[in-house]
């Protein structure tokens, strides 16, 4: 009996609470920066595209929804030819987000893709490639890794010597 | 040979019972246990430079201590102990690769070698994970090696894999090491093309990421994503396993196979990079038809193509078929059905036809066995008569240079060194070789590892090959050179053959000449009936020439002769382009004689823009089908891409036409199967085709086997562009594989091995999971049949020696065909790669005939020859015999010319 009335006064005080239901679409909900919505595509800080089409992601997404091919431009500097998702398919785990070594894809807390079209869903690379670093500030993978494609020289990155001089005897 | 005694050794507490004479590594890797190893390669041996192999041995049962020893260079022996999984070997090693890994860049995801290294497999084997050392990396430039190879210096990690198969065991002289301690270089002397035809296995020999393949590069897709099939290469007639691989409906790369009989773990340079064609622009992908007597070929679809044809057969009576040496048994089998045997052409001269038969019933009725390349590799005296096997069969190459050591590893073990011990091996040899004879009209790069050459004209080798049978066996046609050195030259070669043990005898027809051939089987004769061994190797001009022979058929030059007397309603070629193999005006009168041309070929070519119908024919990587190899070894490849617009394969192309052309259901060769089934019927020589390959309805635990790997990305997005809705796996009624990652990933039978994969192993390396022990059988037994069997006391004869004395007339020259890896096979030559390294036509003349006509290297001259004029760029030749001359044969530019032949040769300055 204890218990019935106090469920009932318990409830009636919710009365006096502030509503947790929002007005959506007219208001828009409030979503921390990592969630886990929609799938961008950024790029550094010198505006080059991050992506180096490592096929990492592709190999994580349990529902293989993502595909690419790459391809190189003239310094060697390695980038993908297209880039695409299945939206339709994804289930915003982010484990492509984990995958990915030079922080390109990433999730936003966008979730508003709804469409009449399954097609529609289908994501290529100028959907999804964004202007912006997005989460991850002033990493450029092409300075940290020892391949020379237009960034750095050899020997110029963050943690490397000067190229060995094979001719050179001294010890 | 007796059977060796098994010892017995203890590993991890347990029992197990091992050959004799092995290192411990291999030993363990055999018994299926994960030892983590760089630079141990079963083919190159053991040098124990990495020290990442450790395992703990202990004295005795009592020894509770041990001591760390590196596996791969400890032999093994009656009642050795020791632990794999002990504690402080698991740190040595991670300790190794924690070393290893200071210098190493922060590559993988942009590294072609990430997903199948065998570094990231080492690493993540030994369980290093984290970067202690918070130095700096050292750098290196890198270096442009060529089309074929990229480098990326950075990622070495020191082994010496690369330089002892490039230098020690290809004999390559282009790639070496360079400075010292931690700065040592693998690479060139300076920027160029790496010169060796082998060099492509840098990429699979490496185990990281330094040498990759840079036509892969163009299109690149890591290993997880190549959706994969068993392959047999089609570039050469000793038929090397390879690996296609798929990606997005192109052919990507090519791998090898392993087969412990023919090629083990490598290929040439010419398998590797050839398979470009598939891909290429100048694919035939729709079916054209000629509209009248216009220039123009149209697009046609299938229904108007099968109406036109419906047509043609209805209206002609008189149907010949011309087969080919580089289709599959299958497709020529089929045409030959639809023809009639009586109407099928093989395709090839006359003069080759007769070559090739004469080298088949030999090796049929003689009862000599023909080697596998694995035997050549054995072998402790080698005579090769008149064929350049580094340019028309670069593997046997490659084999003759394994066979060349093996007088060194004779005279280790004498000294109780074991063949495995790489480096103490070498330094007992210094440079004693097996005796190995190279009779050839020039030289070419494997006469380093001949112990004496000859140089002449085909005539001359042919007769010193009589005069060493004559000189080994009395029963033999008593032949005697008149030169001295070159008798008692003779005497030499057959004293060396006859004392050893494993001697062998290798020529071939691409030199065309029969007197040759005959030469060689009389010496195989001899030395068989005479001392009980020996074995015959013969090498032919393509993948299928040996298949071919087995079909009834006339010859191209019957057919031409046979258009000269009546006229022809149609003619249907099947994967030929005649021009390579009769003069053009030969070519055309046939042509003009015949109604109505079918062409199924897969590139576009002269023909193809002659025939009034075009068929497109798929290639090896889209179709199933069987080629014999120059031993008789019946292999089977599969198709690795879903054959998309009009290709199809041309006995499937063929069987439609014999069901438009009969009209009747008798013949139905739906699938791949039915024709195998009736190809084996035709002919009691294929009976043994029939247990041996798998057909379509086999299964492994019920399921077909995967082309594509557990980790294949983008099955629901690779497609979407086009269609949002997934179609689901592409059927394949003709093999028991699958275009799917869901299966059995259990080890395949050897002849349907899609893939190298084991958990562990990503790399290249995974293959010893699927080998008997390293360098030796797959599991199962090797793949491929041999349709030939020795007879057993086969009756003796011998071929009657019938060499003319040459005689030239001024200003005639002697012309013998020269071919080049690059360039002379006709399908790797259409690859855009590839093409960058075929030389433009030559002609090789002695400096001084070039003097006598007072021209210079590189000059243009005139060459004429069977009313054939070439305007032609000479390089002299110092090896070449005086009034003779060699002609770059086969290559892209150049017209047919009928060599060898007699020509002459003038200096357009002097004639202008």
């Amino acid at each position: 009996m204890f218990s019935i009335l106090r469920t009932i006064w318990l409830t009636f005080l919710h009365i006096f609470h502030k509503t947790e239901t929002i007005e959506y679409p007219e208001v828009k909900p409030y979503l921390p920066p990592r969630y886990r919505g929609r799938i961008v595509l950024t790029r550094d800080a010198d505006h080059n595209e991050r992506c180096v089409a490592c096929n990492l992601c592709a190999a994580a997404c349990p529902v293989d929804c993502i595909s690419l091919q790459a391809t190189e431009d003239e310094t060697g500097r390695r980038y993908p030819e297209f880039f695409r998702i299945n939206f339709s398919r994804c289930i915003f785990c982010g484990f492509c987000e984990e995958a990915c070594p030079t922080y390109a894809i990433q999730l936003i807390p966008d979730f508003e893709m709804a469409e009449y079209d399954r097609q529609n869903m289908v994501y290529e690379k100028e959907h999804l490639l964004i202007d912006g670093e997005g989460k991850y500030h002033g990493y450029n993978f092409h300075k940290e890794a020892g391949v020379d494609m237009g960034v750095k020289g050899k020997g110029e990155g963050k943690n490397e010597e000067t190229p060995v001089d094979v001719k050179d005897l001294m010890p | 040979m007796p059977l060796e005694i098994m010892i017995k050794i203890q590993i991890d507490g347990k029992e197990y019972e091992v050959e004799p004479k092995k290192n411990l590594l291999e030993t363990c890797l055999a018994l299926g246990f994960d030892i983590p190893h760089f630079c141990f390669h079963a083919a190159l041996g053991s040098v124990g430079a990495c020290r990442l192999c450790a395992v703990k041995k202990f004295r005795n049962a009592e020894d509770t201590k041990g001591k760390i020893v590196m596996s791969c260079m400890e032999p093994v022996v009656e009642g050795l102990i020791i632990s794999t999984d002990d504690e402080e070997t698991k740190q040595f090693r991670a300790a190794v690769i924690e070393g290893l890994m200071t210098n190493h860049p922060h590559d993988c995801p942009i590294c072609d070698e990430g997903g199948e290294c065998h570094l990231q497999d080492m690493t993540v084997m030994t369980g290093h994970n984290y970067r202690r050392f918070d130095f700096k990396k050292r750098t290196f430039q890198n270096q442009n090696i060529g089309p074929f190879i990229h480098h990326e210096m950075n990622r070495c990690i020191e082994c010496y894999r690369c330089v002892r198969f490039y230098r020690d065991y290809a004999g390559g002289k282009d790639l070496n090491v360079f400075a010292s301690r931690n700065n040592v270089y693998f690479g060139r002397l300076e920027d160029g093309t790496l010169e060796n035809e082998f060099s492509g296995n840098l990429v699979e020999v490496c185990p990281t990421g330094v040498f990759t393949d840079k036509t892969l590069k163009n299109h690149y897709t890591r290993k997880w994503d190549l959706s994969n099939a068993p392959s047999v290469c089609t570039h050469c007639s000793l038929g090397c396993n390879i690996i296609a691989s798929e990606r997005y409906d192109s052919l990507r790369r090519i791998m090898s196979r392993y087969n412990g009989e023919v090629n083990g773990y490598f290929i040439c340079d010419r398998g590797r990079f050839g398979y470009e064609f598939v891909n290429d622009e100048k694919r035939i992908r729709k079916a054209e038809i000629r509209s009248g007597k216009t220039e123009i070929l149209t697009e046609v679809d299938d229904s108007t193509l099968f109406s036109t044809l419906k047509d043609t057969f209805t209206a002609n009576k008189k149907v010949i078929g011309i087969g080919s040496p580089r289709a599959s048994l299958e497709a020529n089998y089929a045409l030959s059905v639809l023809v009639g045997s009586y109407n099928f052409y093989h395709g090839i001269s006359t003069k080759e036809q007769d070559i090739t038969k004469t080298v088949l019933n030999f090796l049929q009725q003689s009862g000599i066995p023909t080697p596998s390349l694995k035997q050549i590799e054995k072998a402790d005296a080698v005579l090769i008569l008149g064929e350049d096997l580094v340019n028309t069969a670069p593997m046997m190459a490659l084999a003759v240079r394994e066979a060349s050591r093996n007088k060194g590893k004779e005279m280790a073990e004498k000294l109780g060194i074991p063949a495995w011990n790489a480096h103490p091996v070498m330094q007992v040899a210094q440079d004693a070789k097996s005796p190995i004879f190279i009779a050839t009209p020039f030289k070419d790069s494997l006469d380093e590892v001949a112990e004496t050459t000859f140089r002449g004209n085909l005539s001359d080798i042919a007769g010193l090959g009589f005069a060493v049978a004559s000189a080994l066996s009395a029963e033999a046609p008593t032949f005697k050179l008149t030169d001295k050195d070159q008798q008692s030259l003779a005497e030499k070669i057959a004293l060396k053959l006859k004392n050893a043990n494993n001697p062998v005898i290798i020529s071939g027809i691409n030199c065309g000449d029969e007197q040759l051939i005959r030469a060689a089987c009389n010496i195989a004769t001899a030395l068989y009936s005479a001392e009980k061994k020996g074995v015959l190797s013969m090498v032919l001009p393509e993948s299928n020439s040996m298949g071919l022979a087995y079909l009834e058929g006339k010859s191209l030059d019957d057919a031409i002769s046979l258009t000269e007397k009546e006229e022809i309603d149609t003619l249907i070629v099947l994967e030929n382009d005649l021009y390579r193999r009769a003069t053009s005006t030969s070519v055309e009168q046939l042509f003009d004689r015949c109604k109505q041309v079918i062409v199924l070929d897969q590139l576009t070519n002269k023909m193809t823009l002659k025939a009034d119908i075009v068929v497109p024919a798929a290639t090896f990587a889209e179709a199933e089908g069987t080629l014999v190899n120059n031993e008789g070894r019946a292999q089977r490849y599969y198709k690795t891409i879903v054959n998309k617009n009009q290709v199809k394969e041309s006995w499937r192309w063929l069987a439609e036409m014999i069901r438009i052309k009969t009209d009747s259901p008798s013949v139905q060769w739906k699938k791949f199967d039915d024709i195998t089934s009736a190809l084996i019927a035709s002919n009691a020589a294929f009976a043994a085709l029939k247990n041996y390959f798998s057909d379509a309805d086999f299964r492994m635990l019920n399921e077909k086997i995967p082309r594509q790997p557990l980790r294949y990305s983008g099955r629901t997005s690779m497609h979407a562009n086009v269609a949002v809705t997934e179609t689901g796996i592409q059927p394949d009624i003709d093999s028991p594989l699958a275009f799917t990652m869901e299966g059995s990933h259990a080890n395949p039978p050897s002849s349907l091995v899609p893939f190298y994969w084991s958990p562990g192993w990503n790399s290249v390396q995974a293959v010893n999971k699927y080998l008997d022990e390293p360098n030796g059988r797959m599991k199962g037994g090797d793949a491929g049949i041999k349709l030939i069997i020795s007879v057993e006391n086969a009756k003796t004869t011998y071929f009657k020696a019938n060499i003319q004395p040459v005689e030239l007339t001024k200003g005639e020259f002697l012309i013998v065909p020269v071919y080049q890896i690059f360039g002379s096979d006709e399908m790797s030559s259409a690859a855009s790669t590839l093409s960058q390294r075929i030389p433009e036509p030559f002609v090789y003349l002695n400096p001084k005939d070039a003097e006598a006509l007072k021209l210079e290297a590189d000059e243009l001259i005139q060459l004429e020859i069977d009313n054939t004029i070439l305007k032609i760029k000479i390089r002299t030749e110092a090896s070449i015999g005086l009034g003779m001359a060699g002609l770059s044969v086969n290559l892209p530019e150049m017209p047919f010319v009928d060599l060898p032949g007699r020509g002459k040769i003038y200096n357009m300055k002097v004639e202008s």
